[in-house]
């Protein structure tokens, strides 16, 4: 082709040099799609529970990914403070995951059951009531809200779409059972989303406020379970290294 | 190559002064055809040669289902087997925390430490500087958030470390179970048991097992008996005498150190007796998480003995 009719047909140069530019991120994300290894093989990893993707959604409304990453690179000062590197299979079901790029806070890939939930709630509402060299800003209206889960199907629905296993029919229930369990088989049920959900607030307390259901709830109970699926005690440290 | 306004290779007005494209755009406009600069075009060489090099020795191309993965090796060991991976990060990981000069000398002295007793590490200096240095790190991420960075705490939330005052024990070995398995303190609330009355009375014997003079005489001594009656029964966890039970966390009432009230801070007995009533009640209940699944047991050494040293006692 003649270099004239391209650069004499704006369409045609901006569509060309659209391909052209999009080559270098082509070819470093897609075969991360079809290559057996990306996501290990490990125990214990399943979709979040409604409460949890709420907490999850909220954390995206806050904006939490601008200061805080949940990726711990395969690093020794990484290692020792924040715990085993984060695996892709961690966050197969996060859409969008929430690597981020940015720590002004600190990573949160392993936040889970590190503190309290009764610290997490103070810490929220006021970082420098507890923290007091923090610069995070305070979200005290999770506290305050009730936390709406009128939707809590839909946004389930719409991650099946996505490729998350909440099931919707007898089959996928059943195939649930036979891959996490029937405990968390139940969880992963769209159809029984709100009482699980309910049920979880209730058990769990997380705002230390049990007479409603609040943003906080879902905020903490979210927070709480990061980075805990995988029991690393159980693969040695060579393990993973095969999966790269 | 004939359309209008297209000429031959250089401009009018400027005899083989550049080479142009020899595309003419609105009458006059045109495109330079200068040589790319020499370096640049070496430099440009340069990365050609370097990313073929890379690719010889790196993982690069994905082929089907897997990639070339590179004649670059690393050894480490896994179970004490010798293993070799081509290059990759988390490979490169497990080696230097096997073989990595700061990860061989701390795992040494993670070791030593482990292996020796509390009085050893105490008194012996280099293990001391490292416990102190290594432990400063672990007290600022996991205990920090809720201790304050000097150990301090916050008066009604979280336990002061940094004085010699200890509810679950002071000792390293008592410090060490403390981080190992959490703690859960609990004290009941006397909202449903005690009526105001009452309330304030335990209040005034409390303050006067601290010492606190100026309380009510006949509030005093009928707080005694309910502190040690039936009624109360503050005596099953703060003993007889008030001493306290480190097996319970239950706080020394008698040495004037509060950690859940500011009673210190209070202007005058009847707000100290203020709230000691309220104190007593809502009651108590606060959590330490358990960390012996995050910290390995030299690392939990390592922290009691720095948390042992910001106060000492017992």
């Amino acid at each position: 082709m003649k270099h004239e009719i391209i650069e004499t047909n704006a369409g045609l140069l901006i569509a060309l040099t659209l391909v052209v530019i999009s080559i270098g991120g082509l070819v470093e994300i897609v075969p991360l799609f079809y290559i057996d290894d990306t996501v290990e093989e490990v125990e214990g990893v399943r979709p979040y529970t409604p409460l949890e993707l709420r907490g999850r959604d909220l954390y995206v409304r806050e904006g939490c990914y601008t200061c805080h990453s949940q990726m711990i690179r395969p690093f020794r000062d990484e290692m020792l403070r924040y715990g085993h590197y984060s695996l892709a299979a961690e966050s197969m079901y996060d859409h969008p995951f929430q690597w981020g790029s940015k720590r002004t806070g600190p990573d949160l890939a392993r936040v889970g059951g590190k503190y309290s939930n009764d610290w997490h709630v103070r810490h929220l509402i006021d970082p420098r009531a507890v923290v007091p060299e923090s610069i995070m800003p305070g979200y005290p209206w999770l506290a305050r809200r009730d936390l709406r889960y009128d939707d809590i199907e839909r946004r389930m629905r719409a991650l099946r779409i996505a490729g998350v296993p909440y099931s919707l029919t007898e089959e996928e229930f059943a195939a649930n059972v036979e891959r996490f369990g029937e405990e968390t088989a139940r969880q992963l049920d769209i159809a029984r989303a709100r009482e699980n959900l309910e049920a979880q607030a209730r058990r769990g307390n997380y705002d230390g406020d049990p007479s409603r259901i609040t943003e906080m709830d879902a905020m903490v109970a979210y927070l709480q379970m990061l980075g805990t699926l995988v029991d690393f005690t159980r693969y040695d440290e060579g393990y993973f290294v095969e999966f790269r | 190559m004939n359309e209008p306004g297209h000429e031959q290779q250089s401009a009018p007005g400027k005899p083989g002064e550049v080479e142009t494209t020899g595309h003419v755009w609105d009458g006059d406009l045109r495109e330079y055809n200068n040589p790319l600069p020499r370096w640049w075009l070496w430099s440009f060489y340069a990365t050609v040669v370097f990313s073929l090099i890379y690719w010889l020795l790196y993982p690069a191309w994905p082929i089907a289902g897997t990639y070339t993965k590179g004649i670059a090796w690393i050894n480490y060991e896994v179970e004490g087997e010798s293993q070799r991976s081509h290059w990759n990060s988390r490979a490169l990981l497990v080696r230097d925390m096997q073989t990595g000069d700061a990860a061989v000398r701390q795992r040494e002295f993670l070791q030593v430490i482990a292996e020796a007793d509390h009085d050893t590490v105490l008194s012996d200096t280099d293990m001391l500087a490292f416990v102190n240095s290594y432990a400063r790190g672990i007290f600022g991420d996991f205990c920090a958030a809720c201790h304050q960075t000097g150990g301090a705490g916050i008066i009604g939330l979280y336990p002061n470390l940094a004085d010699d005052n200890w509810h679950w024990g002071g000792t390293i070995q008592a410090i060490e179970q403390t981080i190992t398995r959490g703690r859960m303190g609990y004290m009941p609330p006397y909202r449903e048991t005690f009526d105001d009355q009452q309330a304030d009375a335990v209040a005034a014997y409390v303050l006067s097992l601290a010492g606190h003079e100026g309380g009510d005489p006949e509030q005093v001594s009928l707080g005694g008996s309910i502190f040690q009656g039936y009624e109360g029964g503050c005596y099953a966890c703060h003993g007889r005498e008030g001493l306290g039970l480190k097996s319970q966390g239950a706080p020394n009432l008698t040495n004037d150190i509060w950690q859940n009230i500011d009673v210190t801070g209070a202007q005058s007995h009847a707000e100290r007796q203020a709230l000691v009533r309220d104190l007593i009640l809502r009651g108590v209940q606060r959590e330490m998480p358990a960390f012996g699944d995050r910290l390995s047991p030299a690392e939990i050494r390592v922290l009691a003995t720095y948390v042992h040293q910001l106060g000492g006692g017992l």
